[in-house]
């Protein structure tokens, strides 16, 4: 009879029996497929703001090192952050093995901080630890600070020759990056 | 009222004016079709229907396919067409590994800069590295080969329609134009420096064949290299270099397919249970 | 606005009640689009496409905003950014092709939307200033899409992008000015990609904008519905929410799963092959043809081949073109028939489907094929049959013809009776 369907009003309407838990059970079912639909459109909108994968493939550096002379420095680029690469006087090592690593605000030996078989040679990102300026120490007559090593004129960061912070704001090391000797003159960073 | 009245009174006579215009230019065409010459098209093949791996839904590459693929486009394209959107590191996507990969990349020469004096030279190729073009620009290219240009090869299979079987039909099809075609379409024959092809629209291109002995190229798995198997391996290979991501594509679509058809299915009991109430009962 | 049976907000929470003493926003849309907004019981499918246009702007803009944060407008690079996000992009490739089948299937939806209100003739008072919004959301949508279709830079978008704006150049005297200073050079490069790029950032926000209008504007006299007839009493109507969201959420269901077969499966279905190669300034395609949207418009501008008295054909045709779109402006005064609904307009009907619609379907296969015949014939006798139609043929019809019998009320079409309409409460058939 059609008049009950006029007459019946929306609220009432289905609201006998086992329709209300029938009914209650299909619209929740289909606003939870609606919510996880609408969950799985965030992951490729925020994936997509990752590194996409030439800047990802461009994450490793070979550098060759052959050409550094002890005392010297030079800078490369690893994932477009300048890189430090000195190579270390034998007057620069023992300096930097005199200090007490333990008195350090990031306690590190030169050791530490090297290969094994190219103590010499310092690897760090020339990226100062404090807020990300670039250190001055590198090229040939800049400052290199107090201690000998790297110094930071945003805000007066002092690294000594192993690279490590030895006064000022910056609150660790100069970072050291993941890298391995490939030969005895060629780096591979990253 | 009568404000109303005009407004459609001079809709009519605008209408009137715009239908008269256009079917006076219809009786002018009407009149200069029926007496000239229909300017007729060249008849051209449509590319033949080759079955390829990655074609339908499902479709998945032939890593060894496009593998051979990619030898044909390096010892015998590669001479005149660059691959510019594709760098050494994509190869790993079609099965090669990273030193393969940084073999291939060095055995290449890049343009580069010498460290010393600052001057442009060229260096061994690294994987972030692109396929080098084959000549240093554009007027070189015209230069070295009749003043046609050899296009880039990335996106040509998504550049032409069929892109693939285009290819394919394309590279094994070239002939000798037939007595029958030369008699209905003297303009075909192929003047100097143009060769026949029944694929390419216009009948001729300024390619040379570029596969045509069997054997050609030597493939690695042992499959024969016959000109179509080279034409389709290369064809294969370049699909994949129009659209790298086609097959991830294809296998993305199915899950949220699916996912739609359910939610879907809900949102239709759903709304038709929220309905029965108010929907009229039939008598 | 709306009607005195609709349902009054009630906070159910103090938050809500904080709410919506300091900035009623959740009574805002239940008044919108909740339980507080009566819509006429009787809504065909046909009525659910301007949920599902609202739905794919919103589509536009989220896969728009994403992309431009990986694009270049800048002709040296910006085909080859593209492929960058084709490639390297994660999910660029998803993103790029969601954007360009989401213009396609935003046409269709509005083009679906477009003919349910000629059919139904939902431009009439009171709804005139909806269809005048509509209208001109639609004329921002085209210009929109014109201008994304040149940002990739391939062939099809240089030549276009050459082409539209040549068409200005048809304007007597200063058209040639108007076209160099549109470009910002003698033809497209750096200077339009960049101003391309800027304005089809902008625009989509400029129609969202037209769009709130339009929906307020419907707001106002309530949704109309398939028998034309106005809604009288409560039992025409029923709440938004959740009769309607319900059905809208299922036509969206159905939407999404053309549009991601498209997306996923045929990404490139809709396009043109030779978009895939780079802008050339020195080589044309052999065969310019716009997006399948601008068809059949770009019919209507090929259609007029022939000088005039001192009209040129170039001149004509952009006149024509742009005209076609601007008779809908006309529509609410050029259509005077009292009764709305096609289904009780025998004679308006023969004509809507038997002129219109084929009409409109030559002009689209004209517009995407070749400028040759029989196309260019074909195209002209629609061209004239698309103005003969809404300037002549409408206005006549609707003063001549004698409509159906209409139902009493909503009620009574949907349910075969109306206890009212029995009882005698109103015989006439208002409308």
């Amino acid at each position: 009879m059609a008049d009950t369907a006029a007459t019946a009003t929306p609220e009432t309407a289905g609201e006998t029996g086992d329709g209300i838990r029938r009914r209650d059970f299909l619209d929740i079912a289909a606003v939870s497929a609606a919510g996880i639909g609408g969950l799985a459109v965030v992951y490729p909108l925020v994936s997509q703001m990752a590194p996409s994968k030439d800047v990802l493939a461009a994450s490793t550096t070979e550098v060759d090192v052959s050409a550094v002379e002890p005392g010297q420095a030079i800078k490369a680029v690893f994932r477009k952050q300048p890189l430090f690469i000195r190579r270390l006087t034998p007057a620069e090592i023992a300096e930097a093995n005199a200090v007490n690593a333990g008195t350090l605000r990031d306690p590190q030996t030169l050791a530490e901080r090297t290969k094994e078989g190219h103590e010499d040679m310092l690897v760090t990102m020339g990226v100062c630890t404090h807020l990300g300026c670039v250190p001055l120490g590198a090229a040939e007559g800049e400052v290199k600070g107090e201690f000998g090593g790297y110094f930071c004129p945003c805000h007066g960061s002092h690294y000594d020759t192993a690279g490590r912070i030895r006064k000022g704001p910056a609150p660790t090391n100069l970072e050291v990056p993941e890298y391995a000797f490939t030969s005895d003159t060629v780096i591979q960073v990253g | 009222m009568t404000k109303l009245l005009s407004i459609r009174l001079v809709a009519i006579l605008v209408g009137l004016g715009f239908a008269f215009i256009a079917l006076y230019s219809f009786v002018l065409g009407a009149y200069a079709a029926m007496t000239e010459e229909p300017a007729g098209h060249l008849p051209y093949e449509e590319p033949r229907d080759i079955a390829f791996s990655f074609d339908g839904p499902f479709g998945k590459w032939d890593i060894q396919q496009l593998q051979r693929g990619f030898k044909v486009y390096d010892e015998v394209c590669a001479a005149c067409h660059s691959l510019k959107y594709v760098a050494f590191r994509d190869l790993e996507q079609i099965g090669y590994d990273e030193g393969q990969v940084k073999a291939f990349a060095a055995s290449k020469q890049v343009p580069g800069i010498d460290p010393n004096t600052g001057e442009a030279t060229t260096r061994p190729g690294l994987p972030t590295d692109y396929f080098p073009s084959p000549y240093p620009n554009n007027v070189a290219a015209a230069a070295a080969n009749n003043n046609a240009i050899p296009p880039d090869l990335s996106l040509m299979t998504k550049a032409r329609g069929d892109g693939t079987n285009y290819v394919a039909s394309l590279l094994a099809g070239y002939a000798e134009p037939t007595a029958e075609l030369l008699e209905h379409h003297p303009e075909a024959a192929p003047g100097p420096g143009l060769y026949h092809n029944p694929y390419f629209p216009n009948l001729n291109l300024a390619m040379a064949p570029p596969l045509t002995t069997a054997g050609q190229v030597t493939y690695d798995d042992g499959t024969e290299a016959t000109v179509e198997q080279m034409s389709e391996d290369v064809a294969a290979f370049l699909t994949w270099t129009a659209e790298p991501r086609l097959v991830e594509r294809k296998q993305t679509g199915w899950p949220v397919l699916i996912f739609l058809l359910f939610a879907t299915v809900l949102a239709y009991l759903s709304k038709k249970q929220i309905w029965a109430a108010v929907k009229p009962k039939k008598h | 606005m709306s009607f005195p049976w609709a349902k009054e907000y009630t906070p159910s929470n103090p938050v809500m009640q904080f709410l919506d003493e300091k900035l009623p926003l959740p009574r805002l849309v239940y008044n919108a689009v909740g339980a507080g907004y009566p819509v006429p019981r009787n809504l065909s499918y046909f009525w659910n496409f301007g949920v599902l246009a609202g739905f794919f702007l919103v589509v536009q803009i989220v896969t728009g905003v994403v992309l431009a944060m990986h694009y270049a407008a800048n002709a040296q690079v910006a085909f080859a950014t593209t492929e960058h996000i084709m490639r390297d992009v994660n999910w660029g490739w998803l993103m790029r092709y969601a954007h360009a089948n989401g213009a396609s299937f935003f046409f269709i939806v509005v083009y679906l939307h477009i003919f349910r209100g000629l059919f139904y003739s939902s431009y009439k008072a009171p709804r005139e200033m909806i269809w005048l919004l509509g209208v001109v959301i639609f004329l921002l949508m085209m210009a929109t899409a014109f201008m994304g279709y040149v940002l990739p830079w391939g062939q099809m978008s240089f030549w276009g992008a050459k082409v539209i704006t040549g068409l200005f150049g048809a304007i007597p005297l200063v058209g040639e000015p108007i076209q160099i200073w549109l470009l910002g050079g003698f033809a497209p490069d750096n200077a339009a990609l960049n101003r391309f790029f800027s304005l089809h950032f902008l625009l989509p926000f400029v129609i969202a904008g037209v769009v709130i209008l339009h929906i307020w504007a419907l707001h106002i006299p309530g949704s109309s519905n398939p028998t034309g007839v106005e809604v009288k009493q409560e039992s025409d109507t029923l709440p938004f929410h959740p009769y309607y969201t319900a059905k809208d959420g299922f036509g969206l269901g159905i939407a999404l799963i053309l549009f991601f077969s498209m997306v996923f499966f045929l990404p490139n279905a809709l396009g043109h092959p030779d978009n895939y190669i780079e802008a050339n300034p020195l080589s044309t395609p052999a065969h310019i043809v716009p997006e399948w949207y601008f068809w059949p418009f770009y019919a209507i501008l090929r259609a007029f081949t022939v000088d005039f008295l001192f009209f040129p054909a170039k001149l004509l045709g952009v006149i024509a073109m742009f005209g076609s779109i601007l008779v809908w402006f006309f529509l609410p005064w050029l259509d005077k028939s009292p009764v709305r609904s096609g289904h009780y307009r025998p004679l308006f009907r023969k004509f809507f489907w038997f002129g219109l619609i084929p009409a409109m379907v030559i002009l689209f296969i004209c517009g995407g094929a070749p400028a040759e015949e029989p196309y260019v014939m074909l195209s002209q006798l629609a061209t004239a049959y698309y103005f003969l139609h809404f300037l002549v043929i409408l206005p006549i019809v609707s003063q001549i013809e004698k409509p159906a019998p209409l139902p009493y009320s909503i009620t009574e079409a949907v349910l075969g009776s109306d206890k009212k309409a029995v009882l005698g409460e109103n015989a006439t058939p208002a409308v």
